[in-house]
Order: C-alpha cells, then sequence, then structure tokens
C-alpha cells in the first residue's frame, strides 16, 4: 500500500508543477486564441532568474520566487505589446512559426549567456528531505509543491468568480466579440492575463528546478508537455488544466512504475486518447 | 522567382568554393567532428576545450608542419550528417586525420569513411565498444564503458563484499554496455541480480523507478544515467523515498559523480561508490598541469570529455613524431600502436591487437574534502583492456 | 509593382497556362545538374538536400494545399528510414526495392493515422499529429533490440544499384539517385496538383465546410491527400537509409518534423517550389554555420522565422512573387 499511496502522491505533485506551467497558456490560447510556443521560453525565464538570484547573489530560495514570477510576467508584456498583438488575426501556422522562432532564439541566448551545462541549485535544507506517514514516504519538497500550487489554484479561482476582473476575464473567454460590444477592454485584459499566465509559468519554472533540472533546452522540452496538458485539459478553461496536470502527472509517474518499458509512451496514449473522444479537450468548449 | 533562386544559388556556391581552403605546404589538417550545438553541446565544447589546452601547451607545429584544425558540428546523434561531413573533410578540406566524436552512433557512421578513405582516426570519447571495430585505421584514447562496468561489478563481488545488487540504467548503448558488462563481471565473480530496470533516456523524473527498486529492498543499486540533469535529479529522487545510503550502497560509473553532478547532490551525493577513469581533482602533476592550463583558457574544470580530447592529440602528435610528418592511414595508425604515455588520469597505452585504450580504472568513494563532495580514490585495477573485445577474442582463438 | 494581368477569358485556358512548363522551371532544372560538374565536392550535401526537399514537398501537399498544419510529418520520414533499413538488415539490400518498400509502410501507416486526422481541425489537429510522432519516436526507442534504440540501426547493408553503381566517397552515385527520384516525384506532384483533384484540395483549405456542396468530399480527399503525402515522405526516408546507409532516432524526431515545416515556410507553402527552394536554402545555411558558428544556428533559424512570419508571410518565393517582372497566380 505504501508504495502505492506514494506514487500517486508523487504524479500528483509532478502534475501540480504541470499545472503551474500550463495554466496561463491554457487561459490565453481560450481568450485569444493565441498558439503561444514561447510559453516554455517563459518558464525558462522564471528558472534562470531563480539560479542566478541564488547562485550569482546568494539568496535564498524562498525569497527568489516571487522574483522569477515578477521578471517572466514583465518580459511577457513587452514582446505581447510588441510581437504578438500584431498577430491575433494570423493563422494558426503564422503564430505557431513565430512563437517557435522566438523561443529557437531564448534557447540559443541563454546557451549563450549561461552556457549549456546543467545549472544546479541548493534549496535550502528545511525543504529537503521526506515525512514518513504509514509505510509511505512523502518527499517535503513535494508537499511544499503541492501546497504551493493550491494556493495558486485557489487564488485563481477565486479572483475569477469573485473579482470584477475575473468577471471580465471570463466574458472576454466565453465571447470575445459579445465581451468587447459591452464595453470590456479586451485587449488590456488580454494583456494583464497573459502576464499573469507567464508569471504563473515563471514561477512553475523555478520550482521544476529542484524536481527535473534546468539547461538550456528546457524550455523546448517542457514545450511538448505543455501542449499535452493544454489540449487535454481544454482551452480557456483552468479547472481543465488542473484536472489534465493531474491526469497526465499520474499517468506519468504510475506508469513508469507499474510499466517501466512504456516510459513516456503513456502520456502520449493518454493524449491521443482523450483527443479523439473529446477534440476540444475535456473541459473545452468548442 | 526560379531565376532569383537561380542568382542565390549561384552566390552561394560562388562563396563556398571561395571559402574552400587552398592546401599549403607542411601543413597537417585535422578534420575533428563533434555535437557543438544541441543537448549534447556542452560534451563537444569540453572536447574541443581538451583539444584547444593540448594545443596551447604544445604548441601547433610537429614534425616540423603546422597542425590546423577544421572543426564540423553534427547537432548531436545524426549519422547521417556525422558521414557527410566526414565525406567532406576527406574530399573538399582534404584533411589527413579524422578526430573527434562524442557519439557512438556517429563514430560509427564515420568509421566507414575512415575505412574507405584509409584515414588515420583518433574517437575522443564514444565509449561503445564495437567501434574500433569498424575501421581497422581507428584508435581510441578515451575508454569503453564495459572496462568500468566490469571493473566495477568484479570489485563490487569480492573486495566490496557486496552479495547482491540492483541496476537501473538508462535504455541506450551506453546504458545496456555498463548493465550487460557490469551484471557480466558480478555474477561470475558470485553476486547476484535482485533485479533491473532500464528507464527511457531522456527522462526527467525518477521517482517511481527509484520506488520500485526501493521495494526490493536491495543490499546495493547500480546507476547509470547519462552527465547532464540526471545523476543530481536521480540522487535527489533517492534522498526523496528515503534511500538510507548507509545501508544501500549507490554504484555507479563516474558519469554519476561528474563535477556538475557532486555540485547538485551536494551532500546526498556522500557514500556513493564509483569505477572510474578520471576525475578533474586526480592527484597526478600531468592533470593539475591540464587543469591549470584548461582553467586559464576556459575558467573552467575539464572533465572526461576534455580529457578525451586531450589525450587524443597527444595520440596524434606521438603518432605523427614517430611517422616523421607521413600523414598515411597505415603508417600513422601503427606509430600509434603500442604507444605508452602518462595522460592526467594515470598511465595509459593503446593496445597493439585492438587499437583501444588500456588504462587503470579506479575505485572511488564520495566524501566531504574542504566542504565539498569529492570522489576519493581508494583502489585501483591497472591494465584494464575492453573485456568485450577480450571475450571476443577468447572465442576465435 | 506591376499591374496584374486582366483575368483571363476562360477558366480552361488559365488552367492550362498554368500546366505548362514555364521556361525557368526547365533552367531551375538543368541548373540541379551542376553540382556534378562544378561541385563535384558537395555532392553529399546536395544529395541530403535532395532528400529534404522530397519530404518538403510531401509536408506541402499537406500543410500548402489541403491546410493541414502537421508538427509531427517526420513519423513517416522515419518509417520508411527504418523499414527500408530493416529490410537491407534482414538480407534484401536492392536499392530501388527498398525504396520503394519504405515507402509503401510509411503509406500504410499514413493511411491508418489519415482516419484520425481527417476529423480534427485547429489546435487538436496539431496536436494530434505532434502526438503521433512523438509516440513513435517513444516505440522506436523503447524497441531498441528492433531498431537499435539510442544508437541507431546498426548492419545496414545495401546493395550496388543495378549491380554496378557502388556508393562512393564523392556522393555522385548517392546524389544520381536522389535527384532522379526527387523530380520524378516532382513530376507527379505536379500533374496531382493540377488535376481536379488538387483543385478540390485548394478548395477544401479555403473552405472544408462548402466542399462537400458541391460534390468535393471532404474528409476522403484530405485522408487520399495525407496518404499520399505520407508515401513521399517515406520515401525520402528510405534515400536516407539507402544513400548513407545509417538509420537513427533523429529521422522521428521533433527536431527533424520541425525542421521541414521550417523549410516549406520559408520557401512559401502552397508554391509547388515553395519547399524545395526553402530546403536550399536552410541546408545550406545550416551548412555553412555548422563550420562557422554552430551553438548558434539555433539563434539565427528562429530570428528568420520571425522575419519570414512578420515580414514574408507568404515565405520567399511569395515575397519575390509579388515583387516582380512575372506574375503569375499561385499554381
Amino acid at each position: 500500500m505504501g508504495p502505492f499511496v506514494a506514487v500517486m502522491f508523487d504524479g500528483f505533485a509532478y502534475g501540480m508543477l504541470l499545472f503551474l506551467i500550463s495554466v496561463g497558456l491554457s487561459v490565453t490560447l481560450g481568450m485569444m486564441n493565441f498558439v503561444n510556443l514561447a510559453h516554455g521560453a517563459f518558464a525558462m525565464l522564471g528558472a534562470y532568474v531563480t539560479v542566478t538570484l541564488m547562485n550569482g547573489y546568494g539568496w535564498t530560495f524562498l525569497a527568489t520566487l516571487p522574483f522569477a514570477f515578477v521578471v517572466a510576467g514583465l518580459a511577457s508584456v513587452a514582446f505581447e505589446q510588441t510581437l504578438f498583438r500584431p498577430l491575433y488575426r494570423a493563422s494558426d501556422l503564422d503564430q505557431v512559426l513565430l512563437t517557435i522562432g522566438l523561443v529557437f532564439m531564448a534557447v540559443a541566448a541563454v546557451a549563450y549567456v549561461f552556457g549549456t551545462e546543467s545549472q544546479p541549485i541548493h534549496i535550502p535544507d528545511y525543504l529537503r528531505g521526506f515525512v514518513t506517514v504509514g509505510t509511505a514516504n512523502f518527499a517535503v519538497y513535494r508537499i511544499f509543491l503541492v501546497a504551493v500550487a493550491l494556493v495558486v489554484s485557489v487564488l485563481l479561482i477565486v479572483g475569477l468568480e469573485y473579482t470584477r476582473f475575473g468577471a471580465q476575464i471570463r466574458a472576454a473567454v466565453d465571447n470575445q466579440r459579445m465581451a468587447r460590444g459591452l464595453g470590456i477592454d479586451v485587449d488590456r485584459v488580454f494583456a494583464y492575463t497573459f502576464a499573469l499566465g507567464s508569471g504563473l509559468a515563471g514561477l512553475g519554472g523555478a520550482l521544476a528546478i529542484e524536481v527535473v533540472g534546468l539547461d538550456h533546452s528546457f524550455a523546448l522540452i517542457y514545450l511538448i508537455v505543455m501542449l499535452i496538458i493544454v489540449s487535454v485539459g481544454g482551452l480557456g478553461s483552468i479547472s481543465g488544466s488542473f484536472v489534465a496536470a493531474i491526469v497526465i502527472g499520474i499517468s506519468d509517474t504510475a506508469g513508469k512504475y507499474y510499466f517501466p518499458y512504456l516510459g513516456a509512451f503513456l502520456i502520449y496514449l493518454v493524449m491521443i486518447a482523450v483527443l479523439m473522444w473529446r477534440p476540444a479537450g475535456l473541459f473545452g468548449r468548442r | 522567382m526560379q531565376k532569383a533562386f537561380i542568382g542565390l544559388a549561384g552566390l552561394v556556391a560562388a562563396g563556398l568554393v571561395a571559402a574552400a581552403p587552398a592546401q599549403a605546404q607542411g601543413t597537417i589538417k585535422i578534420g575533428v567532428i563533434l555535437p557543438l550545438s544541441g543537448q549534447f553541446a556542452d560534451t563537444g565544447i569540453q572536447m574541443r576545450n581538451g583539444i584547444q589546452a593540448y594545443m596551447k601547451q604544445h604548441g601547433d607545429t610537429v614534425a616540423g608542419k603546422k597542425i590546423e584544425l577544421i572543426i564540423k558540428d553534427t547537432g548531436g546523434i545524426n549519422p547521417p550528417v556525422a558521414k557527410r561531413l566526414a565525406q567532406e573533410l576527406v574530399v573538399r578540406d582534404k584533411v589527413d586525420i579524422l578526430a573527434g566524436f562524442v557519439l557512438t552512433p556517429n563514430a560509427l557512421a564515420a568509421g566507414d569513411v575512415s575505412k574507405e578513405a584509409n584515414k588515420f582516426m583518433v574517437v575522443m570519447n564514444a565509449a561503445t565498444s564495437i567501434i574500433t571495430e569498424k575501421s581497422d585505421k581507428m584508435i581510441r584514447t578515451s575508454m569503453t564503458l564495459p572496462q568500468a562496468g566490469d571493473t566495477l561489478g568484479r570489485w563490487a563481488a569480492t573486495k566490496g563484499g557486496i552479495k547482491s545488487c540492483y541496476t537501473m540504467v538508462s535504455d541506450y548503448g551506453p546504458g545496456h554496455d555498463v548493465e550487460q558488462s557490469f551484471v557480466k563481471a558480478f555474477t561470475a565473480a558470485g553476486g547476484k541480480i535482485v533485479g533491473s530496470v532500464r528507464f527511457p533516456v531522456a527522462n526527467p523524473d525518477f521517482a517511481a523507478f527509484i520506488q520500485r527498486a526501493k521495494d526490493l529492498n536491495p543490499e546495493c543499486i547500480m546507476i547509470f544515467v547519462p552527465g547532464g540533469t540526471q545523476p543530481a535529479a536521480i540522487a535527489k529522487a533517492m534522498a526523496e523515498r528515503g534511500i538510507d545510503m548507509t545501508k544501500t550502497k549507490i554504484l555507479g560509473t563516474g558519469e554519476l559523480t561528474g563535477e556538475q553532478a557532486l555540485q547538485g547532490m551536494g551532500r546526498a551525493a556522500v557514500g556513493i561508490l564509483t569505477g572510474w577513469h578520471y576525475d578533474y581533482k586526480q592527484d597526478t602533476k600531468e592533470n593539475k598541469e591540464f587543469v591549470k592550463i584548461h582553467q586559464e583558457l576556459f575558467k573552467r574544470n575539464p572533465d572526461l570529455f576534455s580529457l578525451g580530447g586531450y589525450d587524443g592529440m597527444h595520440a596524434i602528435y606521438e603518432a605523427l613524431k614517430k611517422t616523421n610528418g607521413n600523414t598515411d592511414g597505415a603508417a600513422l595508425v601503427n606509430a600509434a600502436k603500442g604507444l605508452k604515455w602518462n595522460s592526467p588520469r594515470g598511465p595509459m597505452s593503446i593496445d597493439p591487437e585492438t587499437r583501444d585504450v588500456v588504462q587503470t580504472i579506479y575505485i572511488r568513494e564520495v566524501k566531504m574534502v574542504d566542504g565539498e563532495p569529492t570522489n576519493v580514490i581508494f583502489d585501483k585495477v591497472e591494465n584494464v583492456k575492453d573485456p568485450v573485445k577480450e571475450e571476443m577474442k577468447k572465442k576465435t582463438n | 509593382m506591376t499591374a496584374p494581368p486582366g483575368p483571363p477569358s476562360r477558366p480552361h485556358e488559365f488552367l492550362s497556362a498554368q500546366v505548362r512548363w514555364h521556361p525557368l522551371e526547365i533552367a531551375f532544372w538543368l541548373a540541379t545538374l551542376l553540382p556534378f560538374y562544378f561541385f563535384p565536392s558537395y555532392l553529399s550535401l546536395a544529395s541530403q538536400i535532395a532528400i529534404a526537399a522530397l519530404f518538403a514537398l510531401s509536408l506541402d501537399l499537406i500543410l500548402g494545399y489541403a491546410g493541414i498544419v502537421s508538427l509531427g510529418h517526420a513519423a513517416f520520414f522515419g518509417m520508411g528510414a527504418y523499414t527500408a533499413g530493416l529490410v537491407s538488415k534482414w538480407g534484401w539490400g536492392e536499392p530501388l526495392s527498398l525504396l520503394v518498400i519504405g515507402a509503401a509502410a510509411a503509406g500504410l501507416l499514413g493511411y491508418a493515422t489519415s482516419f484520425i486526422i481527417a476529423r480534427f481541425r485547429h489546435l487538436a489537429l496539431i496536436m494530434l499529429t505532434l502526438g503521433i510522432g512523438l509516440l513513435l519516436l517513444e516505440a522506436a526507442n523503447s524497441a531498441s533490440w528492433l531498431t537499435g534504440g539510442a544508437d541507431g540501426l546498426q548492419g545496414i547493408a545495401i546493395w550496388p544499384i543495378f549491380n554496378t553503381f557502388d556508393y562512393d566517397l564523392w556522393g555522385y552515385t548517392a546524389y544520381t539517385l536522389s535527384l532522379a527520384v526527387l523530380f520524378a516525384v516532382f513530376v507527379a506532384t505536379r500533374r496531382l496538383i493540377h488535376s481536379p483533384f488538387g483543385l478540390s484540395l485548394r478548395g477544401i483549405r479555403e473552405n472544408a465546410m462548402r466542399m462537400p456542396a458541391i460534390g468535393a468530399p471532404s474528409e476522403q480527399h484530405i485522408r487520399t491527400v495525407y496518404t499520399i503525402s505520407a508515401v513521399m515522405a517515406g520515401l525520402a526516408g528510405a534515400m536516407i537509409a539507402v544513400t548513407t546507409s545509417t538509420v537513427s532516432l533523429e529521422t522521428l524526431s521533433f527536431e527533424r518534423s520541425a525542421d521541414v515545416l521550417v523549410m516549406v515556410v520559408l520557401g512559401g507553402a502552397g508554391r509547388l517550389y515553395g519547399g524545395i527552394v526553402g530546403s536550399i536554402i536552410f541546408m545550406v545555411a545550416r551548412d555553412q554555420f555548422s563550420g562557422i558558428n554552430p551553438q548558434y544556428w539555433l539563434f539565427w533559424i528562429g530570428l528568420l522565422l520571425v522575419l519570414v512570419v512578420m515580414f514574408l508571410p507568404n515565405g520567399i518565393l511569395g515575397g519575390l512573387a509579388q515583387l516582380k517582372w512575372f506574375r503569375r497566380s499561385r499554381p
């Protein structure tokens, strides 16, 4: 029983990490239909902010996290205003190509500035080790991950449901034209949402270093996982991303535990199966 | 539209022809094929660093001729490109020697070219045993993974006093090599393998695999993962799953405890036992000089890839000195056979029969030294030949 | 900018005007023979460019003409490569038949997956193609007993063509074969594009929902063109196996799928020559960069993509077509 619970928890924690990284992409895709493959670059940016602050300036891990969030968010605003805005009406393909081009540039730039080695960080001792409950071991860092993700999720949901801005977001996702017609400044709403989503990606990236490691190809590797979560969860749906992330996280971890020879296979099969059953994703709209 | 294209093609072609270097008298050209971009970029860069460090130390003239390097990038595992680059180096740039090769598939593909064109080829890293069989003009100056796996396996069951072991390796050539050689030597010396697993090569999350290992509560776990982010990730996963290093011995090859890996693992690495040919803190005169010049030129420490490049250049220089500058493939490879020297890693030589490297494999344990986790050597096995080819020889005799 | 010519008086004339071979086209194909005489040391590169061009042509068929964005087209390329490689490893190394076998295997895979592909659009379609590609890559990686896994396929033994032409160090044989195959497939594709089927594809690209109303079954046509595209891609993959005797996982990789997409977009999708031009520019540029500044190749290709999307949305050929002397409606 012990291993089963531990594996489920590990998968859940991994899923929470993936959720943080992907939720921004889901919302922006749902709202503006803008395929932003550069989302992974923002996650990578947040991770490198943390690495620089910790290894270069001696900050503690927790202190760097808000900065990872803010820097990634601000950077995304710059891109959104200049490069992305002209392409909202462009075809899927053009958006894919533009944003992939940006990812390539980001990966190369990072290799240039930081080198190609993997970037280690040393998390504080109170986040290390594990906690034993019964026969199962729960890693302290993963508990921390889950806690952060849950807090973020609650804040997001509360924000969406109970604030005016949240209502505007929901309106813009549901029916953009109508929202504009009602006087909502959709472009501004989108800019803020985009920043928020990218900031969360940056935070997720920073948290991910300890679990999956960081090097210059991070943005490309996790891009694929992000796309899987977003398409499985459904565009524009936070709860969709949440559920999809958990499903993917657990499938991946449990899959590797129970069927090690299936390796990474399982998440692709899951994605294909879900998309064939529901092309718009589990909680998607169209 | 085609007109513009033809014009463009013409310009590009003219540029390429103009760029092709003229063959200077008294120059020896070495074509170096490395992955300088993509996910293996770091290994290629370090190998190039090692090559350049050697040339800085020993000058760029041998036997009265100047050494010229022509470096090409494969972008990663890409055998058709590696083969084409090797062909072009031979046919277009008229190189005398082919060198480099971090990755096995690329080395194998280029081996065909070495054979067909009769060019001396120096493999400076790729560690799969069969590579040197591809061309009789090829030597290797790095190591073969079975050298490490076999030595480690035998040591573990005998002097190490370990009776049973669980193996975990990455599912690709190097991983299979280590697993097979370790298992063979370990069981031959009386040990028992309680289980094994192979994980996909690009695998970020080891928790599930470690859990499976832990379920069996083995006395020892043997691990092989490629360098980069994975060693630290797996060590962390072990700490998280509660693997107690005092109760369970962790064995591995040197990639598990390379510089970056140790930095990432920190204290969690203490107690890991590895069998390997090199560590940048190795205590030999040659190594101290090597590290010094590497740091001066590149601001970082050398690793096994730098070492392969460094020793590869040494082999080339010594062979050229013996042939007096003659770059004929057969002449060079014969000159290289039986070469012995003191490398930063310790004594090494090129086996005249297999043209592969013969060296000492050290058994090391990670201990905290001056506040840093360090591979501390406490045992060694000398003159280790590649066990796979030794087996093949026994069978044919 | 010259004013476009007036609309032709009859649709019939318009269509047959497009089918005739333009003198520049003939000049282009003659120019492909230049490497034999003027740049013999580049023949291996030329051969790999021809293979990439064939692959790009196959993607252009579904991307430019049927509007299907695929991030996983390398699945068919790799399928052709591995099939040809494995068959030769198992003892049959006749190159021309290996090409056919590889192409057929990829075609079967294409046919099977076309049932899935034809039903989706937009993001779901993109993700499905990506998923299928990655799935095949993982399968090949795991089945290392069959494919050699990350080490690549070993033991490929290709017999000389017609039992006389062996693969030389310079690449004469390789380029001859690649060029011949490329040209033959190109001619066939050209006819396909200008046939009623090809026209209906363009209709589907523009408005998939309306096409059945004029008697063109969208889904079926999409399945057909997808299968044809898979056959072509598989043929290109088999050529890699036959001309270089090496097959590795990169033939199935996401990098290869992304690269071919870049080539098609660079040249201009939906322009028949777009994929070919794009692949020439891409491969030559990459080859040059691998000598000068390999780490930053990715940066420049990223920048190029961004610039092409922002300023040259129809690729280089599209940009050229707008510029000049010679005005011809999109083929």
